[in-house]
């Protein structure tokens, strides 16, 4: 069965979810990357909308603007590890719930997650029409002049997903734990390609000359 | 055909064309990504190769990018010295960026430096990027356009190195590119690899490698067999879609090379998402066009 999750939430929502598993969002679902993180963080501008027990989106969407409505065309997550340097600055001030991008986030962010009740998780990237007919309507839109991609898109959404936890509320971050499993490969699978191109400084000999 | 009509004639179709690369993938990729889809086992691979290929369609249905991030725009032409309107070209596909901009609509995704503002319509400071080849003798236009996400262009990297590193030195470079920085890139990727004397020819030389067709290989067989070997045992690590651990973390390992100076080693490494939108189109002199990567298409 589908777990749904519907904003606000509380930490009763998240608390008991864990690296892997899989749910979806209704509610309200708003956007913000790199400038929204760095006015909110760094230049010390109060978000125009309350992030309190609400989900942020790391994404930057094409809208189709026009003078009655604004209409979702294409919506998918974006690195989320462009944001690691100020996500858990951004979590303490705004008490944001859920963080949605793609790919892992780093230590500090989960520290924060597991500090503050919150977590990250991914939308399968790429995955941008389909994430668009999951939103039911833009109601509104903050700081526009940050250009189309960086501004706080406020949408209502309507089972959203499939999101994967990538850090839950206890600290464990998936990602992480995963780059450590491919460290610990990397050495041992290198090694006979590393054999194999060893000669390959040698100066190769003329047909003749064999 | 004079001036303004081949003007017109290149602008037209390439506002379409952007479209149609915008939404679907090269037939190439597309076959391959089912063809990996196959080979996952994992439940959580299963869920994301279905949202990948359930996008696709939905794309395709309405007519959207598939992605978000359609990139900067990046054109790749192979000029023939008797194409009689190359004049043309670069107005022609900066007028074609600004309006598909608006028509597709593709993301307004152009910022200058130190002005830091959004330019909303996809130019700017030497952006559409246009690389040009010459074709000596050549009458065809050949345009390679290809979407440049922010995601997959953000683990690029090269670096030069000394003889004495030896050609190890590549293939630590490349692990260590796909292995800490490809994962948030959206794999399976098709990764670039650069072998020039210089950090500029190395680099350049990566992207070429990556907007390659897939199932081509090096010309030396030694660096066919580079190719492979670094596929395999960059597959080997386990990473697989979105990084998520599974069988495939690239489509292709693809490498392009050029002489070197005897005291350089220089490697660029490129990665192109999952998402590869490179669509190809040649023209004749009479503006004709023949599409190159999608089965069947019209514009």
């Amino acid at each position: 069965m589908k777990k749904i999750i519907t904003t606000p939430i509380g930490i009763a929502d998240i608390a008991n979810l864990r690296i892997g598993d899989i749910f979806y969002l209704s509610g309200y679902l708003v956007t913000g990357r790199d400038d929204v993180h760095h006015r909110i963080v760094h230049e010390g501008l109060v978000s125009p909308y309350d992030f309190k027990d609400m989900a942020l989106l790391h994404a930057g969407p094409i809208v189709k603007e026009g003078a009655k409505e604004n209409v979702m065309i294409s919506i998918g997550p974006t690195s989320s590890i462009r944001m690691e340097a100020d996500e858990a600055a951004f979590i303490e001030k705004t008490g944001v719930r859920i963080i949605i991008g793609k790919g892992g986030m780093g230590e500090k962010t989960a520290e924060a997650c597991k500090k503050f009740g919150a977590i990250h998780c991914v939308f399968p990237g790429g995955c941008a029409v389909t994430a668009a007919s999951q939103v039911e309507k833009i109601e509104t839109v903050y700081w526009r002049e940050l250009g189309m991609p960086e501004s706080l898109w406020v949408m209502k959404v309507k089972e959203f997903g499939p999101l994967i936890v990538s850090i839950d509320t206890a600290g464990n971050n998936m990602f992480v734990e995963n780059k450590r499993y491919y460290a610990a490969r990397k050495e041992e699978v290198m090694k006979p390609i590393l054999q194999n191109v060893k000669g390959h400084m040698n100066i190769e000999q003329e047909e003749t000359d064999k | 055909m004079n001036k303004t009509e081949a003007k017109q004639a290149l602008m037209d179709t390439m506002e379409k064309f952007l479209a149609l690369a915008s939404r679907r993938l090269p037939d190439d990729v597309y076959e391959k990504l089912t063809e990996l889809r196959d080979k996952e086992t994992s439940p959580m691979q299963k869920v994301i190769y279905d949202a990948y290929f359930q996008n696709l369609e939905e794309a395709e249905k309405l007519k959207r990018p598939s992605c978000q991030d359609t990139g900067q725009l990046h054109y790749y032409i192979k000029a023939g010295t008797a194409f009689p309107h190359l004049d043309i070209v670069e107005e022609s596909l900066q007028e074609a960026t600004k309006r598909a901009t608006m028509s597709v609509p593709l993301r307004q995704n152009t910022i200058n430096y130190f002005e830091e503002k959004n330019t909303g319509d996809n130019t700017g400071e030497r952006i559409p990027w246009i690389n040009w080849d010459i074709v000596s003798g050549g009458d065809e236009l050949e345009i390679i356009v290809y979407f440049a996400g922010g995601g997959c262009c953000l683990p690029g990297k090269a670096q030069v190195f000394k003889p004495s590193d030896g050609y190890g030195a590549i293939v630590k470079y490349v692990f260590e590119a796909v292995a800490d920085l490809g994962i948030n890139a959206c794999p399976p990727l098709i990764v670039g690899v650069g072998l020039g004397q210089n950090v500029e020819n190395a680099a350049l030389l990566s992207k070429k490698a990556y907007l390659r067709p897939l199932g081509t290989h090096h010309p030396h067989p030694k660096g066919a067999r580079l190719e492979k070997e670094l596929l395999e045992g960059l597959n080997a690590l386990g990473i697989g879609a979105q990084g998520m651990r599974g069988e495939n973390v690239a489509m292709a390992v693809h490498i392009e090379s050029s002489g070197r100076h005897p005291a350089t080693l220089a490697v660029g490494v490129n990665m192109a998402c999952y998402a590869h939108r490179r669509g190809v189109i040649r023209f004749q002199k009479d503006m004709s066009y023949e599409i190159l990567t999608y089965r069947g298409a019209q514009l």
